[in-house]
């Protein structure tokens, strides 16, 4: 819309109605797409300034590495998975076609939720190995990162069995349109942040 | 994808009607209510902040003179009245309560975008204040480590409150970061998408300026401080080392190694710097719109009011460590945030050369919103002068363990913002309730504030040039502080305490008028702006009556020449405009 024209412009030289029944600034967009475009810049923020504090803290004399379980590497093909079904689920509602709706959507979910376990598992093998929280700050970091990572994605399921509610109990694919679509978002987005993490996390 | 034509959207809004009493005015979705309720909340925690600083000021101004402040409550008492005033009363105040009030009706639209999510937000602001006051209750007290929470001594043996009362701080705020996310998404959204038809961006009043650029100023601060919480909660909890370093408790080590405390200091002044910035934008955009109004005169240089917010809302990022001076930062990294922190003076002093030129021939009304507005200016400016001195390293460092400090910041970020606060409450007092204060008792209010304020804060900077060290308990013997310095630390106590009780002026004014005052006229001042314009005062659910309004000029429009009266609303289009004139003119060369 060009922000630099639209704050130069001199309201007190024009006057009447302008930019029609949408005033001029507004996103051509749904304000629920807004709203989540902005609360991924927040996220985003959060995490980032996780990661800027987990660097200077990893230059502090008492940091030990930390070798990684190579159980990340399957969880990660998880998030994969349930990412790329979010992605078919939402090219299947937009063209309007309902053939493997069911299957793309629900896999999804589903496939969250698996990760969500299997970083519960990866925890529980770190335990019973000895890291335990307070033991250094490498594993405390790794604790607290993946733990808000999983966070945040437990609260995307929330928005995910809303939708899938409204599906089984008859809802029309046009009504839970929007709410796919923007799931898969939000679902590429913790995608991209848990490929960040692991990488900085095993980068030590 | 398919392009929504929004203020379509917008008129036939699907609006959740209340069917009692409680959903009414307890579990309501009106931003207005809401706004009232966040208002209202934010009122009494301020007056328990109040009340803590007199209480702290009485041990100084007439040291063991109230026996239950020994240096454990002092200590508490300083914590809780910062934290209190800085975040649960002038952020929730402005933003909760003003953002809530104003954006909606100022941009004609009939609610705001997620009216749910905006009863979340209060609710959940309420359990925030909950659970801090539950630190008043809690074995220990709340904490007593400074506003700030430095660590590694705010959760160490000898600070009050260093078990229960910081892990309660520490999640009370992290509860307000959510809701204060929960009502900031709703502002953003509502002023990029709600608008109604002609309501550019740029011809918004400033007021929705100040808040809009606040607003995101505070969605992406406060995940600093959010951060920093949870990684002081694990340090505190879980046994982690995050910000603990090797440290010895009454001679015994503890279990923590490694931390950085600077760390935290870099998380929390991340957010706290901008936290200055979110309480005063809002202010300066409240203040700009009463100017203008009992000025009847267009705000000066309304675009570049309008780039100094954004300048200033981009600049309050890249100077935090200024807070950190005394940290043993390295030279250069000071010298590069005294530069940024210098310029930051550079869109302020513009803000307020264009408030004092909006003054300038204006037509000026005393009214006593215009009253506490240009004691703001006052306020405002020495505040802001003495920041100059302390931006520069140099001058920082002997001064910044001082009362010149806390003079500094008091009149800048407290003063000056509560001045607009009253400002802003008396000046949409009728619309809000419709009905009018008393304007002697408010006039009245005004001077007890104002040169109470002067009385209190002024004096505080010569302590400060005499080396008086700020937050000790007594000053015990020391050379360099003469036995006058005590006699003006009563005097400074006295005042503090004839200005705390004036503040029941303000309450009962506001309190009693809702029963006697006089009725007021929908738009008592001539105000151009949209929120004037409601069909129906105080403007009822869903704001508009049948048709939203439509916008067809900018919000300044007073004393056009030629027009019929001094000020043209917003939405009175052009043909209407000059017919008024037309009608005028025969009139006016008559006489």
């Amino acid at each position: 819309m060009g922000l630099i024209k639209t704050i130069t412009e001199k309201p007190w030289e024009r006057k009447g109605v302008i930019g029609g029944m949408a005033p001029e600034g507004t996103f051509a967009a749904e304000s629920e797409r807004v709203a989540l475009t902005f609360f991924l810049v927040i996220a985003t923020v959060v995490f980032s300034l996780f990661m800027v504090s987990y660097y200077l803290r990893m230059e502090l004399p008492d940091w030990e590495p930390l070798s990684e379980p190579a159980q990340l590497w399957f969880n990660t093909g998880l998030l994969i998975a349930s990412s790329v079904l979010f992605q078919w689920s939402r090219n299947i509602v937009v063209r309007g076609h309902t053939r493997n709706l069911y299957t793309s959507f629900f896999g999804a979910g589903v496939l969250a939720i698996l990760f969500i376990v299997a970083q519960m598992v990866t925890w529980n093998h770190l335990q019973a190995g000895g890291f335990y929280l307070s033991s250094n700050p490498a594993i405390a970091f790794y604790y607290l990162l993946t733990g808000l990572h999983a966070l945040h994605l437990i609260g995307g399921l929330w928005v995910w069995s809303k939708c899938a509610i409204r599906l089984t109990s008859g809802g029309e694919p046009g009504e839970v349109r929007l709410s796919i679509q923007l799931c898969t978002i939000y679902w590429h987005f913790l995608l991209l942040v848990w490929i960040v993490l692991f990488a900085i996390l095993a980068n030590t | 994808m398919a392009y929504v034509p929004l203020a379509d959207q917008d008129q036939d809004m699907e609006m959740h009607h209340p069917h009692s009493w409680v959903e009414k005015y307890v579990w309501s979705q009106d931003h207005k209510v809401i706004a009232i309720q966040y208002g209202g909340l934010a009122v009494l925690t301020g007056i328990v902040g109040l009340v803590l600083s007199l209480l702290f000021r009485m041990q100084l101004g007439f040291p063991e003179s109230v026996n239950f402040v020994d240096p454990n409550f002092y200590y508490q008492a300083v914590t809780m009245h910062g934290m209190i005033m800085v975040v649960y009363f002038l952020t929730a105040l402005f933003l909760g309560g003003f953002g809530n009030y104003m954006v909606p009706l100022m941009l004609g639209a009939r609610d705001m975008v997620f009216p749910f999510l905006n009863m979340m937000s209060v609710w959940t602001f309420l359990i925030s204040v909950i659970i801090l006051m539950a630190s008043f209750f809690v074995g220990g007290g709340p904490t007593g480590a400074g506003w700030t929470l430095y660590p590694p001594q705010t959760t160490m043996a000898g600070t009050p409150g260093h078990d229960a009362g910081i892990i309660l701080m520490l999640v009370s705020l992290a509860v307000f970061v959510v809701a204060f996310t929960m009502g900031g998404l709703n502002y953003v959204v509502t002023i990029l998408q709600y608008r109604c038809r002609g309501m550019t961006l740029m011809r918004m009043p400033l007021t929705i300026w100040g808040i809009f650029v606040a607003t995101v100023l505070g969605l992406f601060a406060f995940p600093a401080l959010l951060v920093a919480c949870i990684m002081m909660m694990f340090d505190t909890v879980l046994g982690t080392s995050f910000f603990m370093p090797a440290v010895l408790e009454s001679g015994t080590p503890l279990d923590y190694e490694g931390g950085s405390p600077i760390l935290f200091q870099h998380l929390f002044w991340f957010f706290g710097h901008p936290e200055v910035y979110i309480v005063a934008l809002p202010a300066f955009g409240l203040v700009s719109d009463v100017l203008s109004v009992h000025a009847r005169k267009n705000i000066f240089g309304y675009r570049m009011m309008v780039w100094a917010i954004i300048a200033i809302g981009g600049l309050s990022f890249i100077v935090w460590a200024h807070h950190m001076y005394v940290s043993g930062m390295n030279p250069y990294f000071g010298f590069f945030f005294a530069t940024t922190t210098l310029i930051i003076a550079v869109p302020t002093a513009l803000k307020v050369y264009n408030w004092l030129l909006t003054l300038w021939e204006g037509d000026i009304r005393l009214n006593a919103p215009m009253y506490f507005a240009i004691g703001f200016i006052f306020t405002f400016i020495h505040g802001g002068l003495t920041g100059l001195f302390l931006g520069n390293v140099v001058i920082d460092l002997p001064l910044s363990d001082t009362y010149f400090v806390v003079a500094h910041f008091h009149l800048v970020m407290g003063v000056s913002p509560i001045l607009v606060l009253f400002a802003a409450l008396y000046h949409w007092y009728p619309k809000i309730s419709g009905r009018m204060y008393n304007e002697t008792m408010a006039k009245v209010h005004f001077w007890f504030t104002f040169l109470g304020a002067y009385a209190i804060y002024l004096p505080m900077h010569y302590l400060g040039f005499l080396g008086v060290p700020r937050r000790y308990y007594a000053l015990g013997n020391t050379d360099f502080i003469p036995l006058s310095a005590q006699d003006l630390n009563s005097s400074i106590t006295i005042a503090a305490l004839i200005v705390g009780a004036s503040q029941i002026l303000f309450f009962i004014n506001i309190i009693g008028s809702l029963k006697w005052g006089k009725k007021a006229d929908p738009n008592p001042w001539g105000a151009a702006s949209l929120e004037w314009q409601t069909p129906d005062t105080p403007p009822v659910h869903g704001n508009w009556g049948e048709n939203l309004p439509t916008v067809y000029r900018w919000a300044y429009d007073y004393s056009v020449p030629g027009a019929a009266e001094d000020f043209i609303p917003q939405n009175v289009p052009e043909s209407e405009a000059a017919a008024a004139q037309d009608a005028k003119s025969p009139e006016s060369n008559g006489e």
